[in-house]
């Protein structure tokens, strides 16, 4: 069964630096990192120490407010490094990686018979559940409550980001396996939305409602998604997944193993030979960036696609969640008359001499150069032609920012997560933050009301 | 070293001091500034304010220029009519001359360089004391004063009514974004309350009427609307044509509806400014101009009442006179005082222009009622916008109540609960 859903705002970013499509095999991590920012809102309780020998798959700290909640180490080795900050604040985990690999073995679960309890348990202590978010509030998801219902997106729409079909390729099983097991958690159904037209590997997955998408970005955003066919309602919780964390969680169900193995793309314009690496979750990013090779000196390394990643360094370790790593130039030189004479390289929604709209297929090399300052709101009515959700963008960002509670609640702040923000963020005139205003905004709700 | 490196250094050496946000504006002025992304999308848009304000002073331009020549020409013009030569508008024989350009510009320039000087100053104090950056809203203010006021304003009047309209108008507010009402508006307004004697009558319109009032080589400087008001309106000598092309006296710039009609469709093309507003506004205006015109075909009022000159005006002719076009395309359609909401613009641009003419007819004192209109519906605006979300957000409550909720946990904690305090 198939639905078709249609996105008519929205903006396609084209960048040069999309990945060729050939994969090859990067070279081992010595170190390898968990980044504990990519896990947003848990409190940490390490539960081995400095030094000690960890398996692939071992608990290496739990969460303090949930405690069934387990963080696993990617490889076997021994824990070399705490790195702290202010207030002993735990930021990264080290694993010197042993030579020969051991992993910790479960009971594989047969999808199709296993039960709901049995299905969550084996999610929990094998370090997979973090790979499940919930919404309302964009953090991982809480084991207690059950979801109306599950979303999955593989119609890839992000600038530069992988392509789904073809880094997936080859694990049917483990997708199909992963779906099955987790339409059990849920009462409600397993939306996955692909691509209308295209040939994807998730066209004929069972257990799941397919639903075609078509459209521009953010079109391929899941909360875009959810908005069109089940939106968030005060006191429901959707769950959403991404497809290269269903890989790991079908290889775990099937072999009873945790592999934080996956398909990473390195893309960009920095970049000489954009193209696919299969890697590890926490790996160093040096080992297949410099494989590809660089073009510049000066450049910006990003855990995830241009809009929604994180910075980090060539010496920074891959992201729990992604899949993308995007290397761009850096902006931060002067543009002599930059806010007035005509452009032509840069993008642009409107056209106050910029001349990006006489050629939309045209692939842009942007910089990180903000173009222009942080100045408060000003313009009104462009934000939602690239927004296509049933909310108002531009109210909702100023009710997080005066910390209006039954404002944010009333106008959707249920249903978004920062991303959802990342493309008015780009087009905003006046360089407001808003993925993070509405950071800080999920954060309090989720303080204040939880 | 370049002139860029030298600037990097001078701004680095007096970052976080008092001066800085002043040496920035004008550093930022010359170069786009080198600061990079830090949180959230890493790449963004090369749009930012300055360009979005400088394309409506680009549309401006001509509006500026032609306001000079006529300046100059209703000038001249005046000066014949009192000397019973009645002068026909022609745009390359009498109208493109030096002797107008020359004329226009001794008047309109110093109006130019006042409004920017003093409201700039205003801007650039605020942001040393506060502590901010200089916003770009004033560019664009500061354009507009000139081009709204009579020609013969007096420039002391016009600094006492910038440094009122930018402090009271917006500074008090928080600056650029978080003013209620229309700078460049209340700077109008300001001039009309409290100097009314200046500000209305015949003479201000057309350069030194006033100064000549009364004697032996004293001008008319009457508008349109004034004829109209006054129910003079057979002894107008002015055409449709020269309305339209803009030949008549006014202010400053309001008069080229032609000129007005280009940039409006520059700001739309460029996606500056809403279409939405403009052309509501219009039906606005319209709307309200057959009604009255109705009214009189209906002859519910007659030639004897004082009313009847402008209600008899034809409706669409309220578009090419007075400030109504020029409000229409640069004075509603600001984002910051506006509806904020693309619904809400519908409804926010067709009161303008309907109140607008309505104002404009039953106003005793002054003919025009384009800038208290907007002034009024800047008011409102927030108003709209209000029931405009509340549709939003019933349609969120009503979708909440028709969904059956999961209980809270997979033990049906919370349903308990409910039983229990039920």
């Amino acid at each position: 069964m198939s639905k078709d859903i249609r996105i008519k705002k929205g903006l396609n970013i084209n960048l040069i630096g999309e990945a060729e499509k050939t994969t090859s095999k990067a070279v081992l991590s010595n170190v390898y990192a968990i980044n504990l920012q990519d896990f947003h809102g848990i409190t940490p309780k390490l539960l081995v120490k400095q030094g000690a020998e960890v398996k692939a798959g071992e608990p290496l700290f739990y969460n303090k407010n949930v405690e069934d909640m387990l963080f696993v180490s990617p490889v076997s080795g021994e824990l070399i490094e705490v790195v702290r900050g202010a207030r002993r604040k735990i930021l990264t985990l080290k694993i010197l990686a042993d030579k020969s690999q051991e992993f910790v073995s479960h009971t594989p679960l047969s999808p199709k018979s296993v039960k709901a309890e049995e299905v969550k348990a084996l999610l929990l202590k094998s370090g997979c559940w973090p790979f499940i978010k919930q919404r309302p509030y964009d953090i991982i998801a809480s084991p207690a409550v059950t979801p109306k219902a599950i979303f999955i997106s593989a119609y890839v729409t992000s600038p530069m980001a992988a392509d789904l079909d073809y880094a997936l390729k080859g694990k049917e099983k483990e997708l199909q396996a992963a779906i099955t097991a987790l339409g059990k958690l849920s009462p409600g159904k397993v939306h996955v939305s692909i691509g209308k037209g295209g040939q994807s590997i998730f066209s004929k997955m069972e257990d799941a409602e397919i639903h075609n998408v078509s459209g521009p970005h953010p079109a391929g955003l899941v909360g875009t998604q959810i908005n069109k066919i089940d939106p968030i309602n005060k006191g429901e919780v959707i769950w959403t997944i991404t497809p290269q964390d269903l890989v790991i969680i079908g290889e775990l169900l099937i072999t009873g193993r945790y592999n934080p193995e996956r398909v990473v793309a390195l893309v960009g314009s920095s970049v000489k030979a954009p193209k696919y690496y299969t890697t590890k979750i926490g790996s160093e990013v040096a080992t297949f960036l410099y494989a590809s090779g660089v073009n510049t000196e000066n450049f910006r390394v990003i855990n995830g696609d241009v809009l929604t990643g994180s910075k980090t360094k060539p010496d920074g370790y891959l992201g729990h969640y992604n899949n993308t790593v995007s290397v761009i130039p850096e902006g931060d030189d002067y543009e002599f008359f930059g806010w007035n004479k005509p452009v032509f390289n840069k993008v642009s929604t409107t056209r106050a001499l910029t001349f990006s709209w006489l050629q939309p297929k045209k692939k842009y090399d942007l910089d990180t150069n903000t173009n222009g300052e942080h100045r408060a709101f000003v313009v009104t009515g462009l934000y939602e032609e690239v927004f296509p959700m049933d909310i108002y963008p531009l109210q909702l960002l100023k009710a997080c920012m005066v910390k209006d509670l039954d404002e944010m609640e009333q106008l959707g702040l249920y249903e978004v997560a920062p991303e959802d923000f990342s493309l008015t963020e780009f087009i905003c005139i006046s360089k407001q933050p808003h993925q993070q205003i509405i950071r800080e905004g999920l954060d309090l709700l989720y303080k204040e009301i939880g | 070293m370049s002139l860029k490196s030298n600037l990097h250094n001078l701004k680095e050496r007096y970052k976080g001091k008092k001066m800085a946000p002043a040496f920035n504006a004008i550093h930022t002025f010359l170069y786009a500034p080198n600061e990079t992304t830090h949180s959230g999308s890493h790449v963004r848009v090369v749009d930012d304010l300055k360009r979005t304000m400088n394309t409506v002073i680009m549309a401006l331009v001509p509006v500026l220029l032609f306001g000079i020549f006529n300046a100059g020409y209703q000038h001249y013009a005046a000066v014949d009519a009192a000397n019973g030569i009645i002068r026909q508008a022609s745009i390359f024989g009498n109208f493109l001359t030096w002797e107008n350009f020359i004329m226009g510009a001794w008047t309109v320039l110093p109006l130019v360089i006042v409004s920017y000087a003093v409201g700039l100053a205003v801007e650039f104090l605020f942001a040393v004391i506060k502590g901010h950056e200089v916003e770009e809203g004033y560019l664009v203010t500061g354009m507009l004063v000139p081009l709204i006021v009579p020609i013969d304003t007096p420039l002391w009047m016009l600094a006492v009514a910038v440094v009122f309209g930018v402090v009271i108008g917006k500074e008090v507010f928080g600056g650029t974004g978080m003013n209620i009402l229309n700078p460049a508006l209340t700077i109008r307004a300001f001039l009309f309350f409290a100097y009314p004697t200046w500000m209305s009558g015949d003479k201000v319109w057309v350069h030194q009427a006033v100064d000549l009032a009364g004697g032996p080589d004293a001008i008319s400087g009457e508008t349109v609307l004034g004829y109209l008001a006054q129910g003079k309106g057979a002894e107008m000598s002015y055409s449709i044509s020269d309305m339209f092309f803009g030949f008549i006296p006014g202010s400053v710039g309001e008069t080229s509806t032609i000129l007005i009609l280009l940039g409006g469709l520059f700001l739309i093309f460029s996606k500056i400014a809403s279409w939405r507003i403009m052309v509501s506004a219009v039906a606005g205006a319209l709307v309200m101009g057959l009604i009255f015109n109705g009214v009189v075909d209906a002859g519910w009022i007659t030639e004897t009442s004082k009313f009847y000159g402008l209600m008899s005006f034809a409706f669409w002719q309220h578009l090419i006179v007075g400030g109504l076009a020029f409000g229409i395309v640069y004075m509603a359609t600001d984002p910051v005082t506006g509806a904020q909401t693309n619904r809400g613009k519908w409804f926010y641009g067709f009161f303008i222009g309907f109140i607008s003419v309505l104002i404009r007819v039953f106003n005793p004192a002054y003919p025009e009622g384009v800038f208290l209109a907007i002034l009024l519906m800047n008011v409102f605006a927030p108003t709209i916008d209000h029931y405009v979300i509340r549709g939003n957000i019933k349609r969120r409550m009503k979708r909440a109540k028709n969904a059956t909720i999961l209980p809270k946990d997979s033990e049906g904690k919370t349903q308990e609960l409910k039983a229990e305090t039920v």
